[in-house]
C-alpha cells in the first residue's frame, strides 16, 4: 500500500515502482484534456459570438425594416407567435382544452360546459 | 524551496493515487455514480446554457423592434384601429412620426399550420405576388415562381405568385411569414377600409417613452400601448419561465440525486470507517485521511462536472439543442430551423459549478473529519 510518507530523498518502495502512477496518470492526463476542452468551449463561444455579429445585425435588420414584435419559435397560437401583442391573460382563448404559457393553466381545469 | 514544493505535490500525487485505486476497487458502482451525476450536470448545463443563448439573442434581435405600438382594445380585446387615430396620436407631444401595421394569422388547414400575413411598410411586394418565410416555402414545399393557394375570408380561392423566398438564416424571427401587397391584405380578410392592425410610433426622445404612453392612454382610453421593453421583457420572462419549468421537471431527479450522493458521501460504510482505521494506525495523520477523501470527491464531482458540461455545450451549440425541441416545438408544425448563438455567460457556469461540485465535497468532509479524529482502535471495533 502507498502511503503519504514518501519522500523526494527515498527511492520508492520496490513494489511501487512498476505500479507508481498506474491510476493517476491516465486521470490527471484525461482531466487536463476535459480542462482543455472547457477553455475551448469558452474561446469558441468567443470566437463564434463575433462571428454571429452579420448575422445578427441581419436579423435586427429584419425586425427593423418589417416592424417585427416577436420570434417566431412558437408558431401553434396567437398567443404564443406574438406573446408579446397577445391579449392580457388570454387563457383558454384559442380553444378549450389549448394549455398556456400561465402556471395557472395547468392547474385550473376546463369549464365542464365546454368538455360536455 | 523547490524541492519542498515537489515533496508537497509528490505526496498529494500519491494520495490522488490512493483515493483513485479505492475508487476503481468499485469500478461499477463509481462509475454508475459518475453516469448519472454528469447526467444531471448536462441536463442543467443544457437548461442553463439554451435559455442564455435565447434570451440574449432575443435582446439583440429584438432590440429593434418598434418603440411604441398602439392596439386598440374593444370588449378587453385586441380589435382593429381606425385610421384616424393615428392623426390623435402623432398630435401628442414628443411623438415624431406614425404608421398602421397590416397583419394577421392564417391557419392552412392543408398543413394544419398558422402564417403570419404581413405587409412591409417599404417596398411590399406587388399586387399578385408574396415572399414567403424560408418555414413556410419548406412545409408547403414551394420555390420561386410557385403559386401558393389560400381561401380568403370571404371564401374565395386567392393564389398569389411566390417571387421571393425569405433568407433562410432569418428563420428565428421569419419562418411563418407571408408577405403581401395591402390591396391583397385588405381584399384577403375582408378588411374594413382605413383600418389598421395596430399603429406603430416613433418618440422622438427614447427617455420620454414611458410619459408618450400615459398620454397615449388618457387620450384614447381604449386602446393598449406596448413598449419595446416590454417587448424585451417578455421574452426575458418567457425563457426564464421555460427554465424554471424544466428545472421543477428535474427536480424530483435532482433530488433523488442529492440524496443518492449524500448518503454515497456521508454514510461511511463499516469498510470504509475500517479502512481509516488502518491508515491512522499505520501512521496516517487526521489531514492526510481527510486529503485523501477530498481528492476522492474531487476527482468524481469534478470529472461529472466536466462532462456533463462538455456534452451539454455539444448539445446546445453544435446538435441545435434536439432534446429541447420536441419542447419548445410543443403543437407547433412551423418551427423555425436554427442553432443558437453561443452567448456564455461565465458567471452562470461559476454557479452551476458551484451547487454541483460544493455540496458533494461538504458532503464528504464532515463525516470524513469525524471519523478521521477518531482513535484508530475504536474505528476498527
Amino acid at each position: 500500500m502507498s502511503t503519504p510518507r514518501a519522500s523526494s530523498d527515498q527511492p520508492p518502495h520496490p513494489a511501487r515502482q512498476h505500479s507508481a502512477w498506474r491510476w493517476s496518470g491516465p486521470f490527471l492526463g484525461l482531466l487536463m484534456l476535459a480542462l482543455l476542452l472547457f477553455a475551448a468551449t469558452l474561446i469558441q463561444a468567443t470566437v463564434a459570438t463575433d462571428a454571429a455579429t452579420p448575422l445578427l445585425r441581419q436579423r435586427a435588420g429584419l425586425v427593423a425594416e418589417l416592424g417585427l414584435t416577436d420570434l417566431a419559435l412558437f408558431t401553434e397560437a396567437r398567443y404564443t407567435r406574438h406573446p408579446s401583442q397577445a391579449d392580457l391573460h388570454s387563457a383558454f382563448q384559442d380553444h378549450p382544452m389549448a394549455l398556456d404559457r400561465f402556471p395557472t393553466g395547468s392547474l385550473v381545469p376546463v369549464p365542464a360546459g365546454l368538455t360536455e | 524551496m523547490i524541492q519542498d514544493m515537489r515533496a508537497v505535490l509528490r505526496r498529494q500525487r500519491y494520495l490522488l493515487e490512493y483515493s483513485l485505486a479505492a475508487l476503481a476497487r468499485r469500478p461499477g458502482k463509481h462509475l454508475l455514480l459518475l453516469s448519472v451525476y454528469a447526467l444531471i450536470v448536462f441536463l442543467l448545463s443544457s437548461t442553463l446554457l439554451f435559455t442564455q443563448a435565447m434570451r440574449q439573442e432575443s435582446a439583440r434581435v429584438l432590440a429593434e423592434s418598434p418603440e411604441l405600438i398602439v392596439q386598440r382594445l374593444v370588449a378587453g380585446r385586441h380589435d382593429l384601429i381606425p385610421a384616424h387615430y393615428l392623426a390623435s396620436l402623432t398630435r401628442i407631444r414628443g411623438v415624431s412620426d406614425g404608421h398602421g401595421r397590416l397583419w394577421g394569422y392564417f391557419y392552412d388547414p392543408a398543413v394544419r399550420a398558422n402564417y403570419t400575413l404581413m405587409v412591409p411598410r417599404l417596398d411590399p411586394p406587388p399586387a399578385g405576388e408574396i415572399h414567403l418565410g424560408a418555414g413556410v416555402a419548406r412545409t408547403r414545399g414551394l420555390g420561386l415562381g410557385d403559386y401558393l393557394s389560400l381561401r380568403s375570408a370571404r371564401g374565395e380561392p386567392f393564389a398569389p405568385r411566390v417571387t421571393g423566398v425569405l433568407d433562410g438564416r432569418t428563420e428565428l424571427v421569419s419562418s411563418d411569414l407571408i408577405l403581401m401587397h395591402p390591396d391583397d391584405f385588405r381584399h384577403f380578410f375582408a378588411l374594413p377600409p382605413e383600418h389598421f392592425t395596430d399603429l406603430v410610433l416613433e418618440v422622438r426622445n427614447p427617455r420620454e417613452v414611458r410619459k408618450v404612453a400615459e398620454k397615449i392612454i388618457q387620450a384614447l382610453p381604449d386602446t393598449r400601448p406596448i413598449l419595446r421593453e416590454e417587448i424585451l421583457r417578455t421574452y426575458d420572462a418567457v425563457f426564464g419561465w421555460r427554465q424554471g419549468m424544466v428545472f421543477l421537471v428535474l427536480s424530483g431527479a435532482l433530488l433523488a440525486f442529492a440524496i443518492l450522493a449524500w448518503d454515497r458521501a456521508a454514510g461511511l460504510s463499516a469498510e470504509e470507517r475500517r479502512e481509516i482505521g488502518i491508515l491512522k494506525a499505520i501512521g496516517w495523520e487526521t489531514r492526510e485521511v481527510i486529503a485523501m477523501k477530498l481528492w476522492e470527491g474531487a476527482a468524481l464531482s469534478l470529472m461529472a462536472f466536466l462532462i456533463g458540461y462538455l456534452l451539454a455545450y455539444l448539445h446546445v451549440f453544435h446538435l441545435s439543442a434536439t432534446l429541447f425541441a420536441p419542447v419548445l416545438k410543443g403543437w407547433a408544425v412551423l418551427y423555425p430551423s436554427f442553432t443558437p448563438t453561443p452567448f456564455i455567460d461565465g458567471l452562470q457556469v461559476a454557479t452551476l459549478f458551484f451547487f454541483t461540485v460544493f455540496p458533494y465535497m461538504v458532503a464528504i468532509l464532515i463525516p470524513i473529519w469525524r471519523v478521521a479524529i477518531t482513535d484508530p482502535d475504536q474505528v476498527m471495533r
